[in-house]
């Protein structure tokens, strides 16, 4: 292996340069007021303050009630696709699979702009439900939408790595809990289940890390007036042009989702 | 006499298109150890399988006590398996993985506790109860494996070559403790092996398999002495077989010369074959013996030499203790009990 360690430095300064540097410098933007010139800078907790107002805290209540949702959907909408996925012959598991993370292979942008056009007033949907006689239902711009484009857009996300614990899962331990006496739904809650909790708990942590930081899609579908917490971060950055307010929300957005992972492998490790 | 407790009844599977068993008929005892025994792809697997439940017959019966059991799942039957590569549960403990069957049965704690302690001295890891399965050895995993089944009381044990994956030495061992354990517990023990010596040490009956069929069904004596045909002994220990005419009850003919043996019951001038075991020819002078021979080679075993002795009509393979040198003119001595004749491949 030690042959190889000057291979590293590449990545190194990579790294350095692509991620630690730019996190430094959005530390450094939280805890500075605005307008400092590089060399005079001044120090502040104000950034911090001014989140703790309501408008805020809201905003990252919402968040994470949506995140919470969208990962909750597709935990129980994923969970089983992907078992039935590990289930199949070998030959179908790969298309399956194929089929699940092809939507991926297509712009982010062009999959919600499809939606936007499925889900408008008289976007497909309700003209399909006008013909039935049905009076058009409003969906762009609702939670609805918001949560049914973070769904579609994260699901593989969710799907693969269940599918990944579950398939390498050696199916004797699964006749052996047959064998010892527990039915199908208890060898499903005693050994399958157990034992797939690693890829859940990397399914979970990636669709709600990716939820809750989003921005693009709750734009889209939710509008304008739809505030999350990346959107929010977005808006300080770009229009509002406040970068030292947006970068301690970063922090704080950070600091949470670091937290959070820390439980979700402690969760993890537990089940061991 | 002993019951009956399984009834394998012209058992047949097909995966696909090929059929693994043709139409095995095996009945199985009480307390008997008993090993399906054949090269892999035989079908004792799937034998075993299907009494288990993981397999549904293509066709036939399994009876237990009885009663026709090859449509009712495995957590149904009062069998229970110890796996090829053990299966234990990685998320629990040696004690929890033993208790699985008894926690879902909702005994009591305690009563639990108990017999898993019980059955850890039975196996001989007692104190190990916190341990992590996936740190232990695979002798240990085995014992846990076997205490796993066992805590359960079954009527009837099934191992599917459970210590194929352990050295030459452990192996030896646990195949005595396993014999031991069975005579502990007195239930049924069926056993799947490819390794003849396993099978000839530890049962009490043994089920020679080939091809999806039954070859022989017997003791272990009888298997090796009297083997039915040339599959069961080429792989039962090593043999010389020899192509020959049964002239009538007790004389048979191989090689131009007529034997005295012990085998009757055969049509007269029947077309046979003859096992001829390599310990049971002794070497003599020439003059002594109705086959002679140069000794070809020899190769020190151990404890025999094997020997090499071209006849006239083939080489004969010798296990002896004394030693010839190559080129020696010898002859082959054989008693009346050494010749074992059995019906040719496919007449029977």
């Amino acid at each position: 292996m030690k042959q190889y360690k000057h291979l590293l430095k590449p990545y190194i300064i990579w790294a350095a340069v692509l991620i630690v540097i730019p996190l430094i410098l959005i530390a450094l933007y939280a805890f500075t007021e605005e307008g400092n010139e590089v060399l005079t800078l001044s120090f502040t907790f104000d950034n911090f303050r001014k989140f703790a107002e309501a408008t805020y805290v809201n905003v990252i209540l919402k968040s994470f009630r949506l995140g919470l949702v969208t990962t909750v959907i597709c935990l129980a909408a994923g969970y089983p696709l992907a078992f039935i996925i590990s289930r199949s012959p070998e030959r179908v598991q790969g298309l399956l699979i194929l089929l699940v993370t092809i939507p991926e292979w297509i712009n982010m942008l062009l999959r919600t702009y499809a939606w936007m056009n499925l889900l408008s007033d008289n976007g497909i949907i309700n003209q399909l439900l006008g013909l039935l006689g049905i009076d058009p239902v409003t969906m762009m711009y609702t939670d609805f939408s918001v949560i049914l484009g973070l769904v579609c857009n994260f699901m593989p996300f969710m799907v693969i790595p269940i599918y990944t614990s579950l398939s390498k899962m050696d199916h004797s331990l699964i006749e052996a809990a047959y064998d010892l006496g527990a039915n199908r739904f208890q060898t499903f809650w005693k050994v399958i289940w157990k034992l797939s909790m690693p890829g859940v708990v990397n399914g979970i942590m990636m669709v709600f890390l990716l939820s809750i930081s989003t921005f693009v899609i709750p734009k889209l579908l939710g509008g304008g007036q739809y505030m999350l917490i990346g959107n929010l971060i977005e808006s300080q950055f770009i229009s509002v042009g406040d970068w030292n307010f947006g970068a301690a929300i970063s922090l704080i957005l950070a600091v949470i989702i670091l937290i959070f992972m820390h439980f979700m492998k402690k969760m993890d490790s537990q089940d061991d | 006499m002993k019951n009956k407790l399984i009834e394998l009844v012209d058992l047949t599977k097909n995966f696909d298109d090929q059929q693994v068993l043709r139409g095995i008929n095996l009945d199985i005892y009480e307390n008997e150890f008993l090993t399906l025994l054949g090269p892999s792809g035989c079908g004792k697997t799937t034998t075993l399988r299907i009494i288990a439940g993981f397999e549904e017959p293509s066709s036939g019966q399994v009876l237990f006590n009885g009663i026709e059991i090859s449509k009712l799942p495995p957590y149904k039957r009062e069998v229970n398996t110890v796996f090829q590569k053990y299966a234990l549960f990685p998320h629990l403990n040696v004690a929890e993985n033993i208790a699985f069957g008894l926690n879902l049965k909702k005994m009591d704690k305690s009563v639990i506790a108990q017999k898993v302690e019980r059955m850890l001295k039975m196996v001989g890891l007692s104190g190990f109860e916190n341990r992590d399965v996936t740190l232990l050895s695979g002798g240990q995993q085995q014992r846990v494996a076997i205490a796993r089944a066992l805590v359960n009381e079954p009527k009837v044990l099934l191992l599917d070559e459970p210590l194929g994956a352990l050295d030459a030495k452990i192996r030896k061992a646990m195949q005595v403790e396993l014999k031991k354990i069975q005579r502990e517990v007195g239930i049924t023990f069926i056993y799947v092996t490819h390794d003849q010596e396993e099978a000839l040490s530890m049962s009490d009956t043994v089920v020679v398999m080939n091809n999806g069929e039954i070859q022989q069904i017997g003791t272990p004596t009888d298997i090796y002495n009297e083997p039915e045909n040339r599959f069961v002994a080429s792989f039962i220990g090593e043999s010389n077989i020899i192509e020959g005419t049964m002239i009538k009850d007790f004389l048979v003919e191989f090689d131009g010369n007529r034997f005295e043996c012990v085998d009757k019951g055969f049509p007269e001038n029947e077309p046979i074959e003859v096992v001829l075991r390599p310990e049971d020819l002794d070497i003599v002078s020439p003059e002594e013996a109705k086959i002679t021979g140069t000794v070809r080679n020899i190769t020190f075993k151990g404890v025999h030499y094997e020997i090499l002795i071209e006849t006239e009509n083939r080489t004969y393979t010798v296990h002896t203790t004394d030693y010839a040198e190559v080129g020696r003119k010898v002859g082959l001595k054989l008693g009346p009990e050494d010749i074992h004749v059995m019906w040719k491949m496919g007449t029977y």
